[in-house]
């Protein structure tokens, strides 16, 4: 093995480790706000690559520029599922952690139904975009367009949250939510609205992140499943609660993939990311950067 | 509650027990037809499952959602240990159940000292490590799975043709089995040690309970029963492969009746598993044709709708209104 491909296999495993952050970012926002979880999360990327085919198939609109729209649209969708199903599983005065999996679990089950009812089971794929089939080559490394763009698109959402969260009243909104939700009520926030609009947010990054994602993998009603799973192991490896350790560890997971790709045979790519989970948790039992 | 009270009301569990597992004995002499013993078969087996994932999951606190590798344990070794060296499954059923416990106890080890969701996305990763190794490893089936060998009819090897009794009535005592044994455990030193365990474990500890002891007690009782259970359902269904006994779907499935009959409960898992396995199998025969995902759509309104509607478990409806008659 040459120091060439190891390089190449790095520089992929980057890329897909950014989407794997963009996923996560996610999932942990949402986690970090209310301590819930959502097993509805590979669902619902599910649902954002769906949006981007249907915007291909019906209005030839090139995922680059129906990204928006698939996120806008998750928005909503994300906003609506905390209205209409996850208020009322936060109500739960017992068994709250297990209610939680299993009304996100059934709304998963319900949408991978859904999806197979209107979109049938068959694979598939947007098979010309303006991006598709380029590749980018840069000091050797060969690194297909869709990836890189999708990588620099990462980046910017990360960056925009960043700035969403840290600088401004709706982030210092979400922070004080997060930190006493009894208390926000009594200086006039509506912790529900914070709830509906950290769903909502949550869940167009993921959007975007399926938006992505939808131009270089086959969509059908299950690919959330193996996506989702990553993403759960990703904010925990960041540590719960933070927002940016589930980015570094989408970068970290997406690093260890491709490592491991490289020695063991690739259908047990997944085995690495699980053993470096582990072994993080037993060393830092709250993850990279968790502080909850 | 006065003692003598308590007493009555666990010998009158009992009794109810007894009484349901004669009832249920004797309703394959109504029915006859092959289907709905199928869906009785899988209903007690997930009755059993679902009270062996209790133990650790719902009287301990330690949400587990990696049950599937201990059931996936329990199908191979008992299969491997047939299909390579002609040995018959019930021992291999025990085999199987002490390699899962012994598993248990070796995570249980490495991962018990984990909080919350830590805990529990290690019980997934580490479930999916098995399904991904038992997909790769050769001399076990890989991906093709292992097929049992058809003979005649014996119970030495536990496998009969066409009879559908004999697997009836082993599942049948396998969950009576697992629900006297929880019977048991309610009223002993690790029952209350357990409930400790989960309601406050610092608490607990502060008070002389083994916090560590009780979660790895519970872990290997829990596997044990597990893995039996696993070694059944390849001797039923006579062909395993690792995306038919180690699936995370499968630890989500095995933990659902236990959650939506009553988490923690003594009467919860059977309830669950009665009212959730036949709906499931009636669904997916009347609605699930030709793959449009219309049983899906039903199954998953059906979880949410308990899981919001009755967080408690639906156990809650025959207390209360036992308590209102009181």
């Amino acid at each position: 093995m040459t120091a060439a491909i190891i390089i190449q296999s790095l520089a992929s495993g980057l890329l897909m480790g950014l989407l794997y952050g963009l996923i996560a970012v996610g999932l942990a926002l949402i986690f970090g706000l209310m301590d819930v979880t959502n097993f509805a999360h590979g669902e619902f990327l599910m649902f954002a690559m769906y949006i981007t085919f249907f915007c291909f198939s019906f209005f030839a609109l090139d995922p680059l520029l129906s990204a928006p729209i698939t996120a806008a649209v998750l928005f909503a969708f994300g906003a609506m599922v905390y209205m209409l199903i996850v208020r009322f599983a936060m109500r739960a005065k017992t068994n709250v952690g297990m209610v939680q999996i299993f009304a996100t679990f059934g709304l998963a089950i319900v949408m991978r139904g859904l999806a197979q009812l209107f979109f049938t089971p068959d694979y598939r794929s947007i098979p010309t975009t303006w991006l598709g089939g380029k590749t980018i080559s840069f000091a050797g490394i060969y690194l297909p367009a869709p990836q890189l763009a999708g990588g620099a698109v990462s980046i910017l959402a990360f960056a925009l949250l960043w700035v969403l969260i840290k600088r401004t009243d709706f982030g210092k909104a979400l922070e004080a939510t997060r930190e006493d939700a009894g208390a926000v009520a009594l200086v006039g926030i509506d912790r529900n609205k914070v709830f509906a609009l950290g769903w909502g947010l949550g869940s167009a990054l993921v959007g975007l992140a399926g938006a992505i994602m939808a131009s270089f993998f086959y969509i059908y009603p299950d690919v959330g499943a193996s996506f989702a799973l990553i993403a759960y192991v990703t904010v925990a490896l960041g540590g719960f609660g933070s927002v940016f350790g589930a980015f570094a560890g989408g970068i970290v997971v997406g690093l260890v993939e491709a490592t491991t790709a490289m020695v063991l045979p690739p259908s047990l790519k997944s085995v690495g990311i699980y053993a470096v989970y582990l072994l993080v948790v037993f060393f830092r039992p709250r993850g990279l950067f968790g502080s909850i | 509650m006065s003692t003598a009270s308590f007493t009555s009301r666990r010998k009158r569990q009992l009794a109810i027990a007894a009484v349901l597992v004669v009832l249920v004995g004797l309703l394959p002499f109504g029915i006859k037809d092959v289907y709905t013993l199928n869906i009785l078969i899988l209903m007690l087996m997930y009755a059993a499952l679902s009270q062996s994932w209790n133990i650790l999951g719902g009287y301990c606190g330690q949400l587990s959602l990696g049950h599937a590798l201990f059931f996936g344990l329990g199908a191979y070794t008992s299969t491997l240990l047939y299909t390579k060296a002609g040995i018959p499954p019930w021992f291999g059923m025990i085999a199987g159940g002490l390699i899962a416990a012994a598993i248990a106890l070796i995570v249980g080890k490495a991962c018990f000292r984990l909080a919350g969701h830590y805990y529990v996305i290690a019980t997934i990763v580490i479930a999916e490590t098995g399904l991904l190794l038992f997909h790769n490893w050769e001399w076990a089936g890989a991906a093709t799975g292992i097929e049992l060998p058809f003979g005649s009819d014996s119970w030495l090897y536990f496998r009969f043709a066409r009879d559908k009794l004999p697997y009836f009535y082993f599942v049948l005592v396998f969950a009576a089995i697992t629900w006297l044994v929880t019977w048991k455990i309610e009223n002993s030193k690790w029952g209350y040690w357990w409930r400790a365990v989960k309601d406050n474990p610092e608490a607990a500890e502060s008070l002389g309970v083994q916090v560590f002891n009780s979660k790895m007690a519970a872990a290997a009782l829990s596997a044990f029963f597990t893995a039996v259970g696993g070694a059944f359902y390849a001797q039923f269904v006579a062909y395993i492969d690792p995306e038919s006994v180690m699936t995370f779907q499968f630890s989500l499935l095995m933990a659902l009746p236990a959650v939506l009959g009553g988490i923690g409960t003594l009467w919860g898992p059977a309830l669950g598993a009665a009212i959730l396995i036949p709906l499931t199998e009636l669904t997916r025969a009347y609605m699930g044709g030709s793959g449009r995902g219309i049983d899906l759509i039903v199954y998953g309104c059906l979880i949410m709708l308990i899981a919001l509607a009755r967080p408690d478990g639906l156990v809650g409806l025959f207390t209360r209104r036992k308590r209102s008659a009181a």
